[in-house]
């Protein structure tokens, strides 16, 4: 019973550390070389369909969860881990199976960002 | 005086502003990034945990749903305002999860909305989050292509 909650705990842990050690990294990486947040999520998102395009992103996956798979490297991770899967099928299923498995994602940041756009008015950058 | 003269000069003078700048506390803004970044992951495991256990998903559609609940609460804590505010002091730590990907698309949308719904809000929804998609388009049908071809 209590070997269950260890677990679950350490899960949470795993997490909280694999995830604040990514976005660790990439303060320093702001830190010392003044890059925007637009190149940042981009150089971040490329690191993670180069890991996995090489097979090493899947065992930070299997250690962390959602450590791994909530930073912007995961959702690189999701595009190469598509495509991989899509190539078994044919060049066909290559091609597509980055934005198919992305769809989810894109789906609801469209829709959730333009829910909101409708409803809530764009504070001012002062409060 | 010539035009490298000039430039030299509007180079120290930008040395000289620089030097009244703050310096960089790299180590309080590690710090932040690390802890908010993880307490982001944390929030994202529970609701993972939660969908496996009460609505029994797993696989892809787990993973699918964990990261779209996510950029739901992205969008409407940035719609809120509570996300920016928190962002200021995070650094890293509130843009590199999912949920900073969610603030940079619901961002420019309720900013520009005043510009009109098509030039002004779908226009410049993906002014920040339109690379990501671009080169992770690119970089994924290569990597595709790749095993393919290795695969023939």
């Amino acid at each position: 019973m209590y070997e269950e909650y260890i677990t679950i705990v350490g899960d949470f842990l795993k997490a909280f550390l694999v995830g604040g050690g990514i976005c660790m990294i990439a303060q320093v990486v702001i830190n010392f070389t003044d890059l925007t947040a637009g190149k940042i999520l981009v150089i971040f998102m490329l690191g993670g369909v180069a890991l996995q395009s090489l097979g090493l992103y899947q065992y930070l996956d299997d250690f962390a969860g959602a450590g791994a798979t909530v930073p912007i490297c995961g959702f690189g991770y999701l595009l190469a881990n598509g495509a991989m899967q899509g190539a078994q099928s044919g060049l066909y299923g290559a091609i597509t199976g980055p934005l198919k498995a992305a769809s989810g994602g894109v789906t609801a940041a469209v829709v959730f960002a333009f829910l909101m756009a409708l409803v809530f008015k764009s504070k001012s950058k002062k409060n | 005086m010539t035009g490298k003269d000039n430039e030299n000069y509007n180079k120290e003078y930008i040395e000289y502003v620089k030097s009244f700048d703050p310096p960089t506390q790299h180590f309080k803004n590690c710090f932040r990034a690390f802890i908010v970044g993880g307490l982001i992951c944390c929030v994202g495991q529970f609701i993972r945990l939660f969908l496996e256990n009460v609505f029994s998903l797993s696989g892809d559609e787990l993973a699918g749903a964990t990261s779209m609940l996510l950029i739901f609460l992205g969008c409407f804590l940035t719609g809120l305002g509570v996300y920016d505010r928190v962002g200021r002091n995070a650094g890293a730590g509130s843009i590199v999860p999912i949920t900073g990907f969610a603030n940079s698309v619901a961002s420019p949308a309720m900013e520009f909305k005043t510009e009109g719904f098509i030039y002004g809000l779908a226009a410049k929804m993906f002014i920040v989050a339109g690379p990501i998609i671009v080169y992770g388009v690119l970089s994924g049908s290569l990597v595709g292509v790749i095993y393919w071809l290795l695969g023939l």
